[in-house]
């Protein structure tokens, strides 16, 4: 047993807080906070000047810079603004009213996680042609690119409009245009992983007689697992962005991209940067359920911790 | 040395005029040429070589991992192709080429749910042959977590697992430092002297030749073929010591000189 020589376990608690990037973090934070007043002031001064004089307030610094980060209805609202209206319509109201913006959270959500399952089984099912088949590389793979260099904004309002012609409307059609964004790094990263497999592994299954069948399984598939989740965190990012896009063309009166454009209809800017906020903390978590689902994973398949 | 088949055993490997000839893009290159070779059931038997002299390519022929563009060949009196597909031989390679996902006693057991063995059998080849090579406490580590050395004693005892006749090893200690590697070369003899397996070895090392084989091949490039074959009647029960002694200094300079001459004209 000369040869003995097990990795060191990670020491855990103090020396991952040190090494962490809490700190790092929020400095950032505060960094972006301070500008976004700043910038509030500015960008809202004219607003100001208008209200100043219509009230025929004394313009002071102090008034100033207080009615710049209270108006109703500013160019840029200031972050405590878009924090209470992010409170009140969280935590104040009732979540099935259309008010909540757990509710429009939960309609977007809801179609973008739909997308985001057929997405991915549909570019695993592409992926596992393309590996199976040559021409399928050659003929397929090329329109794959093709489709994603369209802009979703140029197509969505069509799939909405054929669809809703075929009789569905509401959550499918948002599904739909989730599922055109994110099928693409699904099948780009599985085509990768199904090939990541060297020579010396599939000789040996060759060595073994394996079918086919038993190299896919035994194999291809448990090697490819690591590139369908860095595909799957990418994906489900942007079948957020693919719900939020497909809620813009219609009118709709639910999910956070119609209340964006209820906000930019109205000028109610600050409605649109706690809209803004909810998607990007609903995408946030989506991509971190994501994130744990892979950490168990790849741990029961041995990935050494990280 | 191109004795026909013996009357004192079947023959493992039988290869006549065997040559192989890769098509490229420019010139045609002569991996082997016209092989005559007979391991009889039971041997040890080393290809000893340069780089390029076609030992691993003769290995892989062997294996059925490559085919041959001339001359004949017979495994265990089987095409290669049948005696793949009766999993007549283990194949250990350069690389331990254990699956990352699996731990150690899932990989020892992936040939045999590849060939279909009942669970409790797995189970218990496993532990039996994970306890041949040492490594029973470390049955539920991944390969991450073993040396270099201890990895590839997982990969022999996967290629022992489903109890082949024949074990064909592709350099399997040239990636180990020289101390892991004396004692591993220590390990296989008694491995071999107690399963008594037909061994063809393929090296870059006089020394580990020496020590471990009956028969030494000594084969030079350009193209592959075979020089001479060295027997070797150092006795049973071999100790790294005898490394030092005249007998064997003595067929290590035969492989050596053999080794220059096919050297010598380039």
């Amino acid at each position: 047993m000369s040869d003995v020589a097990l990795r060191p376990a990670l020491p855990a608690g103090l020396q991952r807080l040190r090494e962490g990037n809490t700190l790092p973090l929020a400095a950032v934070v505060t960094a972006i906070i301070v500008l976004w007043y700043l910038g509030a002031i500015w960008l809202n001064a004219g607003l100001v000047e208008q209200r100043l004089e219509q009230t025929g307030q004394p313009p002071t610094m102090s008034t100033f810079i207080e009615t710049a980060w209270s108006l109703d209805r500013p160019v840029l609202p200031a972050p405590h603004q878009v924090a209470v209206e992010f409170y009140d319509s969280v935590f104040t109201r009732d979540v099935s009213s259309p008010r909540s913006l757990v509710y429009h959270a939960y309609v977007t959500g809801s179609a973008a996680i739909v997308g985001f399952l057929f997405g991915t089984a549909l570019g695993i099912l592409l992926s596992l042609g393309i590996v199976r088949w040559r021409t399928l590389d050659r003929s397929l793979l090329p329109w794959i690119i093709a489709s994603q260099t369209i802009p979703i904004l140029a197509i969505a309002p069509m799939i909405i409009v054929v669809l809703g012609n075929m009789g569905l409307t509401g959550l499918l059609p948002k599904a739909v245009i989730s599922m055109y964004l994110c099928f693409f790094p699904v099948t780009i990263g599985m085509v990768k992983g199904l090939r990541s497999p060297d020579p010396l592994q599939l000789d040996l299954m060759r060595t073994y007689s394996a079918t086919p069948r038993q190299v896919f399984w035994k194999l291809r598939w448990p090697a490819s697992v690591g590139f369908l989740f860095a595909s799957l965190k990418v994906a489900i990012a942007i079948s957020l962005v693919g719900a939020i896009v497909g809620e813009l063309p219609t009118g709709a009166q639910e999910g956070l991209g119609a209340r964006l454009l209820s906000g930019s209809y109205y000028g109610q800017t600050v409605q649109i940067w706690s809209a803004l906020f909810m998607a990007a903390l609903l995408g946030a978590v989506m991509v971190a359920a994501v994130g744990a689902v892979e950490l168990s994973t790849l741990r029961r398949m041995g990935a050494a911790a990280p | 040395m191109k004795a026909g088949p013996s009357p004192s055993g079947p023959l493992a490997i039988d290869l006549r005029d065997l040559s192989l000839t890769f098509e490229t893009a420019e010139t045609p290159v002569v991996a082997l040429s016209k092989v005559n070779l007979q391991i009889k059931s039971g041997e040890f038997v080393s290809l000893i070589g340069p780089s390029g002299c076609g030992k691993t390519t003769l290995l892989r022929v062997m294996a059925d991992l490559v085919r041959p563009t001339g001359g004949d060949i017979k495994v265990n009196g089987l095409s290669p192709g049948e005696a793949r597909l009766a999993r007549a031989y283990g194949y250990v390679f350069q690389a331990p080429a254990l699956y990352a996902w699996r731990t150690v006693r899932r990989n020892l057991m992936l040939p045999l749910e590849i060939m279909g063995v009942a669970k409790p059998e797995r189970e218990a080849r496993a532990r039996q042959y994970l306890a041949m090579v040492g490594l029973e406490e470390f049955a539920n580590k991944f390969p991450w977590q073993l040396s270099g050395g201890m990895q590839q004693r997982v990969s022999i005892a996967r290629a022992l697992s489903f109890e082949p006749k024949l074990l064909l090893m592709d350099e399997p200690f040239g990636a180990l430092d020289e101390i892991t590697r004396d004692h591993l070369n220590e390990q296989l003899l008694r491995l071999w002297e107690q399963t008594r397996k037909t061994v063809v070895f393929v090296t870059h090392s006089i020394p580990e030749a020496v020590f471990l084989s009956n028969r030494i091949v000594v084969m030079s490039p350009r193209p592959g073929r075979i020089l001479e074959v060295i027997e070797n009647h150092l006795p049973a029960n071999r100790t790294l010591d005898m490394r030092e002694t005249p007998a064997f200094l003595d067929i290590a300079l035969k492989v050596r000189r053999a080794l220059r001459a096919g050297h010598s004209y380039e």
